[in-house]
């Protein structure tokens, strides 16, 4: 149920409050915009995933 | 409940009264500066990281601002200049201030670690702790040097810049510092000739008050003097051009002429024009800092087009 109960209070705060949230939301963004151009500066990430994955295991000098 | 009803016939601080805390015009030279430190280094930044870097050193350079209005509230209140800021005009707590303070300067630094390298957030670090503690706390009000320590403060955001793209210090990152270092004096003295009575009421130690207006106008041309030399160098290393070169022997010329032309003056001369001279070389620094960075820019721009 929605709180209803209306205060003075919430209109007076009204700017810190919307302030807060958009900061907030924009920090949100800043985060993951900033993982994903870390992660992708990783280059091609791969791990074994319960499946052997031949590409994984570094060549084998024959010589 | 009771808190809520005590609460209501005092002013509510709006989200704007906080940001104030964060001296955004201050913030906008550190984004200009930080921002130029960064794209003039040799080393490729990506677009996202560059931009977190200079929005973590923006948001730490704003929380030592806090700091500082935390611990001047009461010298801030009785000068004209700074009485209007959110503390001495009773719109936020000096609790407040500090809280936001100490908050941002961890999230900063740490932030800005995460997002470039460990390097220049130890070096925003220290940026906000310089501020802060050795220059508020310390040196403001004991060393009529104070605008030349303060200075140090401001001159860090284009090094940090410079350490979030390459992650060391270079000689091109010292002598961005430099410039606005030496920078400073010059600015803040010209301020202090024509604004006479602020500083006096404060009881802040400023040049003018301890050691004269002669000797005020006599440091002025020694810092500029110095800072001539300095500023046309920095265009003789890899980030210097001719953009640059030009730029800063015109803006030097100028700048050193008009310190000579203070230094020659006598406060008659000063106060039969209306303090002309100091006025119009005050303008001036303001436009002189924002060129040479600009023309570092410019350079930059050139070599990255290929025409150098």
């Amino acid at each position: 149920m929605a709180i209803r109960a209306e205060h003075e209070i919430h209109r007076r705060r009204l700017s810190r409050n919307v302030g807060v949230g958009l900061m907030l939301f924009s920090f949100i963004l800043v985060v993951f915009g900033l993982t994903v151009v870390k992660v992708k500066q990783l280059g091609a990430i791969q791990a074994f995933d319960h499946v052997a994955r031949p590409e994984l295991v570094p060549p084998v000098d024959k010589n | 409940m009771s808190d809520v009803m005590a609460a209501e016939h005092e002013y509510e601080a709006q989200f704007g009264d906080y940001f104030a805390l964060l001296k955004p015009r201050v913030m906008t030279l550190v984004v200009f500066t930080a921002f130029v430190g960064l794209v003039v280094a040799p080393v490729q930044v990506h677009p996202m990281i560059g931009f977190c870097a200079i929005l973590f050193i923006a948001v730490g350079a704003g929380a030592s601002g806090a700091l500082n209005m935390w611990w001047d509230a009461d010298i801030d209140a009785v000068m004209k200049r700074t009485a209007r800021r959110p503390i001495p005009a009773g719109k936020v707590t000096g609790q407040e201030a500090l809280g936001i303070g100490l908050a941002l300067s961890g999230f900063s630094v740490v932030m800005l670690g995460l997002a470039a390298n460990l390097a220049s957030a130890a070096l925003l670090a220290f940026t906000i702790f310089f501020y802060a503690v050795i220059y508020s706390m310390w040196l403001k009000r004991a060393t009529p040097q104070n605008i030349v320590i303060g200075g140090a403060a401001g001159a860090f955001p284009p090094m940090i810049g410079w350490v979030a793209a390459t992650g060391s210090v270079s000689l091109e990152a010292v002598l961005m510092f430099g410039l606005i270092f030496m920078w400073t004096p010059p600015h803040f003295w010209a301020l202090a000739l024509f604004l006479k009575k602020d500083y006096d009421t404060a009881g802040v130690p400023m040049l003018t008050v301890t050691h004269g207006r002669r000797v005020t106008r006599a440091h002025i041309m020694a810092y500029t003097a110095l800072l001539a030399p300095m500023a046309i160098w920095l265009g003789f290393t890899q980030i210097g051009g001719p953009v640059y070169l030009t730029v800063a022997v015109l803006a030097n010329a100028w700048f050193v002429a008009g310190a000579c032309r203070i230094w020659r003056r006598d406060e008659a001369a000063a106060e039969a024009d209306g303090y002309r001279s100091e006025k119009a070389f005050f303008q001036f620094s303001l436009l002189y800092l924002f060129l040479h960075f600009l023309a570092l820019l410019g350079d930059a721009g050139l070599r990255a087009s290929g025409v150098m």
